[in-house]
């Protein structure tokens, strides 16, 4: 349960941009490889903005797919998690280059403060 | 505020809701109506632990260590390992991180090692911050490698960079052999797979060739290598690679 404390940076960094202002909704980009479970993420959410400019803000969450580059023959190419081979020539050790985001991407806040 | 990384320990952090404003959600308009506008943000949840984890690497460097980072499930043999490896492999210290308990550093110090415990409370991983100010407690004098053993769980600590050079998932025979596709994300990450507790394999009937399938699967870019710390088996090439 690290998902407390993830969220909790998230929501800081949420009000430290909205600046003084209420922050209406935040969007996040979670990867399957972050190793964070979006339910438990979406929990600590609920449990830590009641009290903060960020009380009964939207919760938009982005979920992205692993992402490898193929040392072999150049190509990029999502998988499922746990199966890493590359699609074109078949190697298995991908260097992983996406997948594992586990980040604020913007807020939203009212356009008249 | 403390010396080592300025972050006003214990009370390290800036509060999502600071306490010396007036409220401000008395404005009489609800958040989803009315226009809006977006403020990029692009930060990532653990920049803070990565730049923490930054200061330890550059301290690392300073110091000329090799770090690695043992990770597991609880009971896979971290500790025994770093018994039997802190024996062997001169100038060679640990930091160990449980919940509570300092039993683990008491251990290693019986066996005549360096060993600074963290205790997390009720933190279910390290972090770089821990680690920052458990190398206060270090005497990196003479060392040449320095071992960081994880609290045992195999999801949350994936996540924390702690300055590591290589990253070590230990899974022991016991633990069955689908370990690594119940969790990839901390094999993915690993540097070496090091099958433990080799010396049970017979009694618990564990299937080697799946396992290392598994192990290939999920870690394809890591090494692998068994051992067991109790009869020695294996351990020459374990100290050869902490040494390579």
């Amino acid at each position: 349960m690290h998902e407390l404390s993830l969220m909790t940076n998230l929501l800081e960094d949420a009000v430290a941009a909205a600046d003084g202002a209420p922050v209406c909704a935040l969007r996040v980009r979670v990867g399957p490889l972050s190793g964070v479970v979006i339910e438990a993420l979406r929990f600590a959410f609920e449990a830590l903005a009641p009290g903060t400019p960020a009380e009964g803000a939207r919760l938009d969450i982005d979920e992205t797919v692993p992402l490898f580059r193929c040392p072999r023959c150049g190509a990029e190419y999502p998988t499922p998690v746990g199966s890493y081979q590359c699609p074109g020539c078949g190697a298995a050790d991908g260097e992983l280059i996406g997948g594992h985001e586990l980040e604020l991407i913007s807020i939203e806040v009212p356009d008249h403060v | 505020m403390c010396d080592t990384c300025g972050c006003g320990h214990p009370h390290d952090h800036s509060h999502a809701h600071p306490h010396d404003h007036a409220h401000p959600h008395d404005h009489a308009q609800p958040h989803d109506s009315g226009s809006v506008r977006t403020i990029e943000v692009q930060k990532p949840a653990l920049a803070l632990n990565q730049r923490h984890a930054d200061q330890n690497r550059g301290w690392f460097r300073a110091k000329g260590l090799t770090v690695f980072n043992l990770l597991s499930s609880p009971g896979s043999g971290k500790t025994t390992l770093l018994e039997r490896t802190l024996r062997e492999l001169p100038r060679a210290a640990a930091i160990v991180g449980d919940l509570q308990t300092d039993n683990d550093a008491a251990r290693l110090r019986a066996a005549g090692a360096q060993a600074v415990q963290i205790t997390t409370g009720a933190t279910c991983h390290l972090d770089a911050h821990m680690v920052l100010h458990a190398l206060d407690q270090l005497d990196a004098d003479g060392l040449r490698y320095l071992f960081i053993e994880n609290v045992g769980n195999l999801v949350c600590p994936a996540s924390y960079d702690l300055g590591e050079d290589r990253r070590v998932v230990l899974l022991s025979v016991t633990e069955g052999e689908d370990k690594p596709l119940k969790f990839p994300v901390m094999f993915l990450r690993a540097d070496l797979v090091l099958v433990t507790k080799t010396d049970l394999a017979g009694a618990v009937g564990f299937d080697r060739d799946t396992a290392l399938a598994n192990i290939r699967q999920t870690a394809p870019r890591a090494d692998i290598l068994e051992l067991s710390a109790k009869t020695g088996d294996g351990f020459p090439a374990w100290l050869d690679w902490l040494q390579a």
